[in-house]
Parts: structure tokens; C-alpha cells; sequence
């Protein structure tokens, strides 16, 4: 098969776009970043596309809350985009990095099936410390149906946001989103951490996550949505001490997730 | 139509973390030890619907239905007005009419898209306060809750029932009759307009009026004093100075130098001089000319540099200051030849120490923690919106930057080679891109030349402006398309003097016209002259040759950027400015750019006369009590607090860290990143400042500031001999001929050493004039200068990025170098200022040393034979042995016999600050090749121990112990300081 295309979404303040569309060149996907208006203006233009994904940054400033406004006017005007992607034929991949998984979170679409009443199941809270933070955390990735993290057992990846706090609704949403894999990766004490759902201290668990959660998938796996960068851990002199290693590997942790989106297609 | 308020609180068992954050901040600044603060954030959104429609635009746009819960109700209404919990007293905070509120825009446009028809939005926050009397609340509401230069403080419930849109400006012609006004009527006219001009520059005014036969309109006494600013001209360095400092032997005033452009005769000198030694292998392309300075960087791009101040703006609103005073320079390489994309920040800051007593404060200032805190999420802010990594800084601390904190913000920049240059054509149009124009930062430039008082932020508050960092990245997605589609012809920034200075700049060899009323508003009501000189951000200006308009009209607007013609770049010398079709400006721009006269000025400097110091006796214990008081005094303390708040990965060049080793905890020398992320070759960015220094010799100053700054970008692998230097000046107040004396003799440093090193200056700014005036307690009129403050930026480069070297220990047993010469230099440092002394000699550099220093070090980097390498700064060598193994979870191990040949005592060879030396680790099979190469270079490398895991520094000298030091208790000493 030809390789994939993916479409990286532009908005006003979009500001990973450009590294994590290399990324995926990297893997081997065609990449193209669009703005968000001329999707508005040509939503066929998603037909080119098998994978979209939702880049880090600030779009529209995070005013109001993080990601609020970008999936404010997704649901608005590309509602028949984001279905045909997250549902249509089960063909296609989303990935929501950062400020993307904002966006996905506020959408609903990282948490669709799950019981709650009344409100949304779970949502992104400010971190604890109540400030932005850059820091490089150790992830392992839970037993999950996501497309993304085939293969991969653990990550060290660095976090760069403000309002990152995985916060559900209640302990029956923790449940059964475990169950069924969604909370697909976890913060983890060191590079031999466990899977856990008792929350980790800081700065291991940076923001407060409920059960240390840092990324999450939908059910089918081909939505998945994280905090912390894969796009800043592709090249081995992205690793925050690279300098004390006496070999360098061909690639950093967060390559493997490029490449099992591409190689999902072949 | 209804103006509807949307408060939104925690919902019931959600932490109020702004309430908890507020109450932490009072405690801090002394107001009060406990008090309860509940928080609400608010919106007021004036628009045509019903309360059902409200609470749904609440619910779906406003607030998390997780974790927040709303009130809402029409503003005034008792529902508003139940506090939450126990506390009963309410203060609303609301930005003042006319300053920008980001996210009400953005919650306006929100609301349109989704169908409520929203007029105007204000947002507030709400406290609410447990019982207090009057004044503890007043001071609570102006100290800890609000500033009162942007926003407004409402006690009680809230009564409002519309949002406030400017009114229509009635247009009316103002002259002012100068021709008739001498002397001190003049010097009335300068201060009265905030001119800030000189009465010779006033007369020059009033003769140049006097020989056209007519008086000046307001807007042209406007356009001439933004365009003669210090902000604007750096008219004191750029100027005439005779000056007489000590001679080579230090015989007083035996250096007497006459300039008649002292810039250009010592910094720009310098770089003339280094461009022509390299002669083919010259390698910067535009210096001083533009907004950054270029140099090249491989076969496809230039790379450009710029580092500007906002200091004043800084001292009154710290957050607003330091956000646009980083969207501002952004801008710089924004505006460099045909635009530059902005890959790195950096930032340097200057503060009194934050543990300053809240009552000794004196009227008109801001606590120092206040500033630092507003500061640090001023940038952070702006550069992680922007998508820019900050990647370097450094923080100062000293009680002389109360009144005038500093706040250096940098930013680098990519150019593709052939769009360094630009050039207006005739008859392109003048077009403005990006943020409206409002009422916003009027005087800035001139604020900006003129001394702080405690007065200054009633009369200057409107310099003090917010920015909005998502409004400035679009224009910079939009201007990188315009640039790459061969658009426009020339762009530059709006930055001081707004519209004035920079079509003035533009235009100055062509002639403009400008139809003022063609400026896109942030509201009504605005003069011509306001928006003229507004100095509102994210603004560009370029020119458009006429046939391109539409192409770009559409760029802009695909992308929601506006855009707008405001005038024509007519070939006529002059500069017209016409307001609904009536002339209100008609300048020629030769008066405006060559007219002003020249600043004269005599600066004489003396030295501090070096005294000796009588050095307490110290043992192992008395040296690790002081090494520990170094590692926590507030300069050398970990700055990790400001560090994480700033996104210093995105992009996804980074590869040095400014934390570094296994717990990314260690502190680097300098920054290295990839700005091409498909390419090898890396940039490196590091800085050197010691305002300490300065007290004794501002010369020493400065050459130990370009050696801290070369220095540190050796030490993770640039190359010597390709190091672009920027200088940033900020002095007191340089009327006074010793002030500027010190000046002046920090500048020859700086020529001589950059000529020595070969590292030229590409671009510069001075800020002059730092003091604080204000009447103290029994009415007398006090100062407070800054001390000579020169930072030095450095830029460096390497070739291939797997050469980077980090400063954290390695692996126990490899073999510890000292590089360098040490002397008996303890003037201004650490180890005095932490025993509470004064006196020595404060260090000096060797420069020709320093230069073969440098290449050897360097030359080691390339030979892989240096595994790490750090620095030695404040508190010499113990604090830079301590940092090292510190930062790697190690130990280290030195014998310091072998130094006795230099005849120091213990204590000086520990504590010693003397430049140009390096502690370096390096594996015991490479560790004679390094030697050898050092030996061979003719550069002191002296083997002084080893590495080890004993988690302990211990240094010995003929078989005694002369220092030890439990590292886990060192770093936590340094952690702890500014652990907020």
C-alpha cells in the first residue's frame, strides 16, 4: 500500500506542527499541515487522509481552558471530519499530542462509551503546582488495544504543559476504562515502574494524574491521545543525558509510536 | 441589551488552587499571615440573550463540567453576590478599559461560532476574603491582588450594566506655538509632553520651525521626539564624549580619548576590524544595521541574534512588562532582512533579593518577589505560546535593582540565505499586519530614556502594556508565507514608537505618506497623534509593491490576520501624514533623521583603588560552611523553578539542556540546540555578566563578562573562532560624567578583548538611565542606582552536534584537569560577599591566554578526550567541583599540591574567581593525551584528583585536609533558595 497520508491540523497557536510532521516522514507517512479554515472552507479535502492528528501548542491561546476553543469549533463545523475519522469504516488513526489530546478530551472522543451522569467522564485539570512545567517522565505503557503504543513497554519522554491533570469523574470510570485499556499509559516510578493506579508522587506523577494517567485511547485503539512529546524523543541527542551513554541508539523511545501508526496501514 | 456575569468556581471537593496560591502570596509579601481567600474567575459578556442561553454558553464554553461549577446571572444580581464559604468580603479585579484581555477576544469569537450573539466580554477575577480592616484590605487589593497600572480593583458588589466602547473621536488640528518659547517654556513643553528632549534639542526644534515659517502640529513634535529618543537613537553612546580614565600602569586620567561617535569608534570598531582580519573567511553578513545581527551558519541559512531590555515597563507591571518585552524582541528577527523564523530565547533577569523586608520598601516600588514571579510568567507566557524554547538565562541578584529590575529577553532567529537584505521600493505600499492599534504603550520610547520615580506609575501607566502572544504567532505564520511567496519588499517591527518609528525607519531614504485613518482599531475614539505613536504589540509593517496587495490581503485573511494599507512609500523626502484627508504631519525626513544635534559629553572614570584583604584562617569545616553558604547565596542557587516554566524543548532541536546529568538537575554552562531539525549542526547560546564586578573596574567587568560568556560556550564544544557577541548596556544615569565614565571604559574592554579573541559584536542596545527616585520617610529626595550592568550574549556553533559535551560528572575514576591560570583574585567574589568582606583584586583576564585557552580547550572537545567540562565562576573552584560531581550523583577527589607553585593559600586557590579556567573530567587512558595537548598549547592543565562515588567533595593539600563537603547536603543548600 502507498504510504500513508497524515494531515497535521493548524490553528492559531499551533506550534508542534512542524516537528511532528517530520516525525511522521520519519516513519515514512506523507505529511501535510493544513489549517483549520481551509478544512472549514473544503471538508472533502479530509478524504486525502489517513491519519489526523491534533499537534501540541496553544491553539487560540488555551484561552478560556486548554484546548477549549479548537474543539469548540471542531464539533461546530467538521463534526462529519472528526466522525469520519474516529468512527467511519475503523480505517483510519488519530493521534492528539499535548494540546491535541486537550482538544480530543474536550471533544469527548478519548472517553466516548463510558458512563457518567450527567457531566463529561473525565476531563484535564490544571497540573497540582498550578503552572506550566517541563520536565522528562518515565512511562509504561498498560496491557491496551492502542494502534500507537503496539510493542512499546515503556517510554522516557518529556511533558511541556500547564493544564495536563487526568481527572475522572469517579472511581467507576477509572474502572472501566482500565478494563477496556483506555488509560493506555501510565507515569511510572523510574524505568522499572509498574502499571499503578495508587497516584504516584511528584515529581514522577508531574501533574496529579488520576492513576497516574497520561495518555488514553478509545476503545477501538486507533484514537489515542497523550501529554508527554513522542515527537521530542526521535533523535538520540533529544535525550536529556545522551552525553553520559558511551553508544548512542538509532533512534529515541518515542519513534516507535510513528511507526507502528504507518506501519498499521501496510 | 443585558450584560450578563459568568463566575465559576471550583465544583464541591475540587481543590481552589488560585484561591490557595493567592493566600500563599499574601503571606509571602507580609500583608497578612492567614488569611482565606475563595477564587472565582469571571466573565462579563454583554449580549442579546436569555438567562437559559447564558448558563448553556456557560456550561459548553466557559467552565469544566468535571471540575468547576458556574453562577450566572445578569451583573449586579444578588445571586452574584453569596460567597461561596465563610469569607464575606468581596474584591473584584478587571482589567481597565482599553487594556488587552486575550481571552476575552477569544471568548468573543468563541461565542459567535457557536451562534450566541455576544457583544463586548470583559474577564474579571473575584476574591473572597475573610474580615479585614480598611487598610490591611487596601494594601492586600494593591500589593497581592491587582496592578494598578492595567487594572482596576472593585471592593464590594460589582455594579455595572454595560461594558465600556470608546466613543468617536471628534477630530480637531492641534499646534503648538513653539516658535514663540524659550529657555525654560521649552524645557515645561518637553517634560508637560512627555517628550523627555533636551532644551538644545528643543531649541533645534523651535529653530527648524522658525526657518519654515510655521508652527509644529502636536503629531510632529511627537514623530520627532520618538525618533530622537535615547530608545530610539542612542544619542548618549552614539555621541560625542571626551573621556579620561587610568592609563595601562593605572596612573589616574593618564587615558584621555576624544570620540565623536563613541559606538562606532569602540564596539562597531572592534567588529570592523575582526571582518577585515578574516578577510574571505569573514562570516558575519549584517551587523548593526538592522533589527538583529546575521551571521552565517551553513549552505542554505544565515542565523541572526538580537537581545533587547524592558526594564521600566518591567518595574511597574512585571508581567506585562517582560511578556511584550519577549514578544518584542521576537519581533527583532521577525523584521531582519526579509523576515528570520525565530528558533531560541533567552533570558537574563536582575532583581533586588526576593527575601527583601515588605516595609522597608520604598513608596512607588513593587517587592521584589512580586516582580520576579510576574516576571518569569511574563516570559514563560510569550515564549511557550510563541513555540519558541527559552533555552538560556541567568538571574541576578542585588539590592541596587529595587526600584529598576532588569529583564534582558533575546531571541535567535534563521534566515534563508539571500533574504538578509531588503530594500523599500518607491511606491510600495506601507502595509500594517497583525494586532489593532489602541491606546496602548503610548510614550514608550520616550518612558523608556527617562529615570523611574516613585511617581511614574501614574504618569506613565499607559506604557505598560499586556501582550498577545497567539496574535503575534499568527502573523508570524502568515509573514513566513508572504516572505517565501516573494510578497513583500521590506518588513520591520512595530516596537518603540510604534507606526512613528517604524515607517519613519522604513521611508527615511524615500518619503511616506500615511493615512492615519486607514490604522485598524482595538476601539474608537483615538487622536491622530495616538495612533501614530501607539505602541500596541504584534504588529509588523511591510512593504507591498502594489500588484502583490491582493495576494497577500488574502494570505492574511485565509488565517485570520489582518491587514491594512495605511500609506504609500512616495518618493517625495518627506513624510506626510493625513488624517481623513487633511495634512496633520508634514516632516522631511532629513530633519527627522540627521537634524538632531549632537549630544556632547564629558565622562571621566576612576577605579576602585585595589586594597588587600586579610582572609579569615579557614579549616576543612570553616571552607565547607562558606562553600555551602555559596552554593545557597541566590546567584549561584539552582534556578530549576524558572527553568521548568519555560518550554525549553519545543521545536525539537534541543541537545544540551540548561539541566543537565541523570537527575536533569545539574546546571549548564550553555545551551546547544539544532535549529534545522533535518540538520547535524547545532547553535549555541550561553551569556556572562558580574555586576559585582563592576564596583572595583568596569573594564575588568566587561572582559571577564566575554570570557564567562566565550567561556561557557567552550565549555560545551562551540568553536572559538566563530562566536558572535551581543553587548547590552544598562547604566545609571549617564548625564553624570562618572557615570558615563564607566561606561565608556567598559566599551574600550570590550573592543579590546573582542579584537584579542576575535569574537565580533553583531548587534547591541544600552538602557540608560536605571535609577529610582523617590521622597523617604522625612521627605528627603533619595536615589537608587543600578550598579554598571553589561550583559554579553554569545552565539557560538558546532558542526556536529555529537560533540556536545555537558558539565555533570561522568563515571567514577576518570581523572579531573584543572585548565587555567589561578590567581589571588577574590575582589567581588562570592567568598568575600558571603564572609561579609570588601577588597581584593578583582579578576582580570590575560587575554592573549585566554584566546589560546579557549582554542585548546576546544581543540580537546574535537579530540572526544573531555568527557565533561564545566566553568569556573562564583565561588571558583570548590563551587564548580561541587556542581560537577554534584550534577553526575557522584564524588570527586583533589590533591592540590600541585597548585603551591602558584603561592596561594588554601582558601584562594579554592575560592579564587580568576577567568578563563575550566574543571574537566576525562578518562585515565585519554587523560595523557590531554595533557599533552595543553602542554603543547602552552595552557596550564593541571591533574588535580579523580572522580569517585562517594557522594563527597574532599580536597587535600599535602596531606591534609583542607575541604570536605557532603554533597547531598550541598545540594539541597542549592536546591532550596528559590524552590518556590
Amino acid at each position: 500500500m502507498a504510504a500513508p497520508r497524515v494531515l497535521v491540523l493548524r490553528a492559531p497557536g499551533t506550534n508542534c506542527d512542524e516537528e511532528t510532521a517530520y516525525a511522521f516522514e520519519q516513519a515514512g507517512g506523507i505529511t501535510e499541515r493544513v489549517h483549520v479554515n481551509r478544512l472549514i472552507e473544503n471538508p472533502a479535502l479530509q478524504d486525502r487522509y489517513q491519519i489526523l492528528c491534533l499537534p501540541g501548542g496553544f491553539s487560540y491561546g488555551d484561552d478560556i481552558a486548554a484546548g477549549r476553543i479548537l474543539a469548540t469549533k471542531l464539533r461546530q463545523y467538521l463534526a462529519e471530519l472528526v466522525d469520519a475519522f474516529v468512527h467511519g469504516n475503523g480505517d483510519r488513526l488519530v493521534l492528539g499530542i499535548c494540546n491535541g489530546m486537550q482538544v480530543l478530551m474536550r471533544l469527548g472522543v478519548l472517553t466516548e462509551g463510558i458512563e457518567s451522569d450527567n457531566h463529561a467522564p473525565a476531563t484535564l485539570d490544571w497540573n497540582d503546582h498550578g503552572r506550566f512545567e517541563d520536565r522528562w517522565v518515565d512511562l509504561v505503557v498498560d496491557e491496551t488495544p492502542c494502534v500507537f503504543l503496539k510493542g512499546i513497554e515503556r517510554m522516557y519522554l518529556p511533558m511541556a504543559h500547564a493544564q495536563g491533570k487526568f481527572v475522572a469523574a469517579g472511581p467507576k470510570v477509572i474502572e472501566s476504562m482500565q478494563q477496556a485499556g483506555r488509560l493506555a499509559v501510565r507515569y511510572a516510578n523510574g524505568d522499572h515502574g509498574k502499571v499503578q493506579n495508587e497516584p504516584l508522587p511528584f515529581p514522577i506523577n508531574p501533574n496529579g494524574a488520576d492513576a497516574n494517567t497520561a495518555g488514553v485511547c478509545d476503545a477501538s485503539g486507533r484514537v489515542f491521545g497523550l501529554m508527554p512529546h513522542p515527537e521530542r524523543h526521535i533523535d538520540p541527542t533529544q535525550h536529556p543525558f545522551w552525553t553520559r551513554r558511551k553508544t548512542q541508539p538509532s533512534q529515541g523511545d518515542g519513534m516507535a509510536m510513528f511507526n507502528n501508526a504507518i506501519e498499521w496501514f501496510s | 441589551m443585558p450584560l450578563w456575569q459568568i463566575d465559576i468556581y471550583p465544583a464541591e471537593g475540587q481543590t481552589d488552587r488560585e484561591g490557595l496560591r493567592t493566600q500563599e502570596e499574601i503571606h509571602e509579601l507580609g500583608l497578612h499571615d492567614s488569611l482565606q481567600v475563595d477564587f472565582a474567575r469571571g466573565f462579563l459578556v454583554q449580549g442579546d440573550f436569555a438567562h437559559d442561553q447564558a448558563v448553556q454558553l456557560a456550561q459548553t464554553l466557559l467552565a469544566d463540567s468535571v471540575t468547576e461549577r458556574s453562577v450566572v446571572a445578569i451583573a449586579g444580581q444578588d445571586s452574584l453576590n453569596e460567597p461561596p464559604g465563610d469569607n464575606m468580603t468581596l474584591v473584584n479585579v478587571l482589567p481597565k478599559p482599553g487594556v488587552m484581555d486575550p481571552v476575552a477576544a477569544s471568548t468573543i469569537a468563541a461565542a459567535k461560532d457557536i451562534g450566541f450573539d455576544v457583544h463586548a466580554v470583559r474577564t474579571m477575577r473575584k476574591y473572597w476574603l475573610s474580615e479585614l480592616d480598611d487598610t490591611v484590605l487596601d494594601s492586600i487589593c494593591r500589593r497581592a491582588l491587582s496592578n494598578d497600572s492595567v487594572e482596576q480593583v472593585i471592593v464590594g458588589p460589582l455594579e455595572m450594566d454595560q461594558l465600556d466602547v470608546g466613543e468617536p473621536h471628534d477630530f480637531k488640528l492641534t499646534t503648538v506655538a513653539i516658535r514663540e518659547l524659550q529657555g525654560e517654556q521649552l524645557e515645561k513643553l518637553s517634560r508637560d509632553g512627555q517628550l523627555y528632549l533636551t532644551l538644545v534639542e528643543m531649541e533645534t526644534i523651535r529653530d527648524h520651525f522658525i526657518s519654515i515659517g510655521r508652527d509644529p502640529t502636536d503629531i510632529e513634535l511627537e514623530t520627532i521626539a520618538q525618533t530622537w529618543s535615547e530608545h530610539c537613537s542612542h544619542k548618549t553612546l552614539a555621541g560625542r564624549i571626551h573621556y579620561r580614565g587610568p592609563g595601562a600602569d593605572g596612573t589616574p586620567e593618564a587615558d584621555e580619548r576624544q570620540y565623536e561617535n563613541m559606538l562606532k569608534e569602540t564596539i562597531f570598531a572592534a567588529t570592523q576590524s575582526i571582518r577585515k582580519s578574516l578577510g574571505e573567511d569573514d562570516w558575519c553578513v549584517s551587523v548593526f544595521k538592522d533589527n538583529a545581527g546575521v551571521v552565517t551558519f551553513d549552505d542554505e541559512y544565515h542565523v541572526c541574534f538580537k537581545v533587547e531590555t524592558h526594564n521600566h515597563p518591567s518595574a511597574l507591571e512585571p508581567y506585562g512588562g517582560a511578556n511584550t518585552g519577549l514578544g518584542g524582541v521576537i519581533r527583532d528577527p521577525m523584521g531582519t532582512g526579509m523576515g528570520a523564523k525565530p528558533v531560541c530565547n533567552t533570558d537574563v533577569f536582575c532583581f533586588a533579593p526576593p527575601d527583601t523586608d515588605p516595609t522597608t520598601l520604598p513608596p512607588g516600588v513593587l517587592h521584589p518577589r512580586r516582580v520576579m514571579k510576574g516576571v518569569v510568567s511574563g516570559v514563560r507566557d510569550y515564549g511557550n505560546r510563541m513555540g519558541i524554547p527559552t533555552v538560556n538565562g541567568a538571574v541576578y541578584f542585588d539590592p541596587r535593582y529595587l526600584g529598576n529590575p532588569l529583564v534582558y529577553c533575546g531571541n535567535v532567529g534563521m534566515i534563508p540565505i539571500g533574504m538578509e537584505e531588503k530594500e523599500v521600493m518607491p511606491d510600495d505600499l506601507i502595509v500594517a499586519i497583525g494586532g489593532r492599534t489602541g491606546r496602548d504603550g503610548i510614550h514608550g520610547a520616550t518612558f523608556s530614556s527617562a529615570e523611574l520615580t516613585s511617581e511614574s506609575e501614574s504618569l506613565s501607566g499607559g506604557a505598560v502594556q499586556i501582550g498577545n502572544a497567539i496574535t503575534e504567532k499568527m502573523v508570524l505564520d502568515v509573514l513566513m508565507q508572504a516572505r517565501d511567496r516573494g510578497l513583500y519588499s521590506a518588513v520591520t517591527d512595530c516596537g518603540a514608537g510604534g507606526f512613528s518609528s517604524a515607517v519613519g525607519e522604513m521611508g527615511e531614504k524615500i518619503g511616506a505618506e500615511v493615512w492615519l485613518e486607514k490604522a485598524p482599531l482595538k476601539y474608537e475614539g483615538l487622536t491622530y497623534t495616538e495612533i501614530w505613536i501607539s505602541e500596541a504589540q504584534e504588529r509588523m509593517v511591510v512593504s507591498v509593491p502594489p500588484e502583490s496587495w491582493e495576494e497577500l490581503r488574502e494570505l492574511c485573511e485565509s488565517e485570520g490576520v489582518e491587514a491594512a494599507v495605511l500609506g504609500r512609500f512616495s518618493p517625495t523626502g518627506r513624510l506626510t501624514l493625513t488624517y481623513h484627508g487633511q495634512v496633520v504631519g508634514d516632516l522631511s525626513m532629513d530633519f527627522m533623521h540627521d537634524g538632531r544635534p549632537p549630544i556632547i559629553r564629558d565622562a571621566v572614570y576612576h577605579p576602585q583603588p585595589t586594597t588587600s584583604v586579610d582572609l579569615p584562617a579557614l579549616d576543612a569545616k570553616g571552607h565547607a560552611d562558606v562553600l555551602l553558604k555559596i552554593m545557597g547565596s541566590l546567584n549561584v542557587a539552582s534556578k530549576h523553578w524558572i527553568v521548568r516554566q519555560y518550554d525549553h524543548e519545543v521545536q525539537g532541536g534541543s541537545v544540551v539542556k540548561p539541566l543537565v546529568g541523570p537527575l536533569c538537575d545539574g546546571p549548564s554552562d550553555a545551551a546547544v540546540v539544532r535549529p534545522r531539525i533535518e540538520s547535524r549542526r547545532g547553535l549555541v547560546m550561553s551569556c556572562g555578566m558580574n555586576p559585582h564586578y563592576g564596583d572595583f573596574d568596569t573594564y575588568h567587568m566587561a572582559t571577564s563578562a566575554i570570557d564567562e560568556a566565550m567561556r561557557n560556550a567552550v565549555a560545551v564544544g562551540a568553536a572559538p573562532d566563530k562566536v558572535a557577541i551581543l553587548d547590552n548596556f544598562c547604566w545609571g544615569y549617564t548625564d553624570r560624567s562618572e557615570t558615563l565614565g564607566s561606561l565608556v571604559r567598559a566599551a574600550i574592554a570590550c573592543q579590546d578583548m573582542a579584537v584579542t579573541l576575535g569574537t565580533p559584536f553583531v548587534s547591541g542596545k544600552d538602557s540608560l538611565n536605571n535609577e529610582f527616585s523617590f521622597n523617604d520617610a522625612d521627605g528627603k529626595r533619595q536615589t537608587i542606582a543600578i550598579p554598571p550592568s553589561l550583559l554579553i550574549s554569545a552565539m557560538g556553533q558546532i558542526e556536529d552536534v555529537s560533540l556536545a559535551v555537558t558539565m555533570d560528572a561522568k563515571e567514577a575514576d576518570n581523572v579531573v584537569f584543572l585548565v587555567g591560570q589561578t590567581k589571588s583574585e577574590l575582589g567581588g567574589s562570592h567568598l568575600l560577599l558571603n564572609l561579609g568582606m570588601s577588597g581584593g583584586q578583582v579578576p582580570t583576564v590575560d587575554q592573549p591566554l585566554a584566546k589560546t585557552t579557549f582554542e585548546a580547550m576546544h581543540q580537546a572537545i574535537q579530540n572526544r578526550l573531555v568527557r565533561s567540562c564545566h566553568d569556573l565562576c562564583e565561588g571558583g573552584l570548590a563551587a564548580a567541583a561541587t556542581e560537577m560531581a554534584m550534577a553526575g550523583g557522584l564524588g570527586m577527589a583533589l590533591d592540590i599540591s600541585p597548585m603551591a607553585a602558584t603561592g596561594l593559600a588554601a582558601t584562594e586557590t579554592l575560592f579564587s574567581e580568576s577567568n578563563t579556567r575550566f574543571l574537566c573530567e576525562v578518562t585515565s587512558e585519554n587523560a595523557d593525551a590531554f595533557d599533552k595537548l595543553f602542554a603543547k598549547a602552552g595552557v596550564s592543565a593541571i591533574r588535580l584528583g579523580v572522580i569517585d562515588d562517594s557522594g563527597q567533595l574532599a580536597v587535600t593539600s599535602a596531606d591534609q585536609t583542607v575541604l570536605e563537603l557532603d554533597l547531598a547536603a550541598a545540594k539541597q543548600a542549592w536546591l532550596e533558595p528559590l524552590n518556590w
